[in-house]
């Protein structure tokens, strides 16, 4: 790692523990009402204990299942729709600003009627997360296979390269950066998707127990879950990142 | 131009009567790129192809590389029909960028190349390094193309175009991007290269001092619809020192190309400026 990569990582970890001592300075010398902020202690408190329930490592088994019926679900799709798209210039040009807008209505509003269509069981939530990814990974399929020069086809094609060679060794690699970002654009979204639709409505998974301990007024249990959330994105982030970055520097 | 016999084996690129146009005959937006084009290029000759910009030499040069079918008209390459398909078993393509894979290795680069080509795999590490090492850059063998600088990129393209061991090298201005040092030193490796190993080589520029410096033979073009409008021959035999540069004969050379070429650019500037004189 070089200085400047250093010294900016310490800054961002800096920021955590300033985050983190000013969250146990409010809740214990401030007047913040326990109800809505706990303080630090009580959250991790309630964390060890989650951990040792069964229902907590249950809960995180069915969203994850469910994130990952979504994300595979969008992977395929949406890989196989981006492609063929980029398969003629008039598909592009007509088909690409067609999911782009659409990917800017609030796909939220139809969660209803996934509800209507799938039930409360995570069906509902697997659509609603596959629906979202599917755009993101769609967009950045298009993208990384129409952006591709000509140049580099039209050298592989002079060069012999049959169809399948051309696709294999000089559409792909190029394309598989840009390809990669939009798999963890979509990944992302799924899970913060699945989430959000366990906690309006859903009888399992993490969302449905962080709401669940909110009408409980349980707030130590909320922020535990809560906080393990965050530790599980960014724990899969810096997975996604070092591996995006490995194909990168191929 | 005399019928020449394609079987003849004296002959590697015969081109007849190439007419490519643009869009629909008769409609507006139809261009006549080249019009009725015949030329035939032994083997181990560097025929430079030079005109003005959009005269079609670069089309030209994909029609005979096979990477799209005249309108009308054919080319045969060692006596075989070349009919739009690339026959990279005869011919082998250096492009006007740097068309290196940015994704692979300057060595991975050269056996995808050598692979596309059904060279077996035992002779892929050989061929690169030899090409590599014909122009200096064999050092830089495990480097990716974006750690090079634009002459070093454009010297590991022209030994990628080198490695394939074809008979025939089609060039679409290579040193087009490069700055004039690098371009004259580049040249002097391509003539040595030429010397040593027979390679008929068809190169497309408008540079004139590089098509006079590199060519046994210079296809002057006319502007739209691109013709042949002359052959000059440069009989100064290969490899050529800078000296040649210096020799009165070269800049004699550069001077009727340039008279030549001076009527056409005019042209080309008059039609920009009122297309309706073309059809006038």
């Amino acid at each position: 790692m070089n200085r400047a990569s250093l010294s900016s990582r310490s800054v961002q970890y800096g920021f955590l523990v300033l985050v983190a001592i000013a969250w146990y300075v409010l809740t214990e010398r401030g007047n913040i009402s326990r109800l809505f902020l706990p303080p630090p202690m009580d959250v991790i408190n309630a964390l060890t204990k989650l951990f040792q329930t069964a229902s907590f490592w249950s809960a995180v088994l069915v969203t994850l299942t469910t994130v990952l019926k979504g994300f595979v679900i969008a992977l395929v799709l949406g890989v196989l729709a981006g492609y063929l798209v980029t398969r003629s210039k008039l598909a592009i040009a007509t088909i690409e600003p067609v999911i782009s807008g659409l990917f800017t209505i609030p796909i939220t509003l139809f969660f209803p009627m996934f509800i209507l269509f799938f039930g409360v069981g995570t069906g509902s939530k697997v659509a609603y997360g596959a629906t979202y990814a599917f755009f993101p990974i769609a967009l950045n399929t298009i993208a990384a296979f129409s952006n591709m020069e000509q140049r580099y086809l039209l050298a592989a094609q002079s060069m012999g390269g049959s169809r399948w060679d051309v696709f294999r060794y000089v559409l792909m690699p190029g394309a598989l950066p840009v390809l990669f970002t939009g798999l963890r654009i979509g990944f992302f979204i799924c899970l913060a998707s699945v989430l959000g639709g366990e906690t309006i409505s859903s009888v399992a998974g993490i969302g449905r127990n962080i709401a669940l301990a909110a009408e409980l007024m349980e707030p130590a249990r909320m922020f535990a879950w809560i906080l393990f959330v965050v530790c599980m994105s960014v724990t899969l982030n810096l997975l996604a990142y070092s591996f995006e970055n490995k194909i990168r520097s191929r | 131009m005399t019928q020449v016999d394609s079987s003849n084996n004296d002959i590697a690129i015969s081109i007849k009567n190439v007419t490519q146009r643009f869009g629909e005959e008769g409609s507006p937006e139809s261009v006549l790129a080249l019009d009725n084009i015949s030329l035939d290029i032994p083997k181990g000759q560097f025929v430079c192809l030079l005109g003005p910009s959009g005269c079609g030499k670069s089309t030209l040069l994909n029609i005979v590389g096979g990477l799209f079918r005249p309108s009308s008209g054919s080319v045969t390459v060692d006596g075989r029909l070349v009919d739009g398909k690339p026959h990279p078993d005869k011919i082998a393509f250096v492009f006007q960028e740097s068309t290196l894979f940015p994704w692979y290795t300057v060595i991975e680069n050269f056996h995808i190349a050598l692979k596309f080509q059904g060279i077996p795999r035992s002779e892929w590490d050989d061929r690169a390094m030899t090409a590599l090492k014909a122009v200096g850059m064999a050092s830089f063998a495990r480097h990716y193309p974006d750690q090079l600088s634009v002459g070093m990129r454009q010297r590991v393209n022209m030994a990628r175009g080198i490695c394939v061991k074809t008979g025939i090298l089609l060039m679409d201005e290579p040193f087009a991007a490069l700055d004039e040092q690098t371009r004259m030193v580049l040249g002097e490796d391509l003539s040595q290269l030429l010397a040593e190993t027979g390679k008929t080589i068809v190169f497309v520029t408008h540079s004139l001092a590089e098509a006079v410096f590199l060519s046994d033979r210079i296809a002057v073009f006319s502007a739209r619809p691109g013709k042949i409008k002359t052959i000059i021959d440069v009989k100064t035999p290969h490899p050529r020192s800078p000296d040649f540069m210096l020799e009165p004969r070269f800049s004699e050379l550069r001077n009727e190309c340039y008279a030549l070429l001076r009527d056409e650019i005019r042209a080309t500037m008059a039609l920009q400026r009122d297309p309706q004189a073309a059809s006038a």
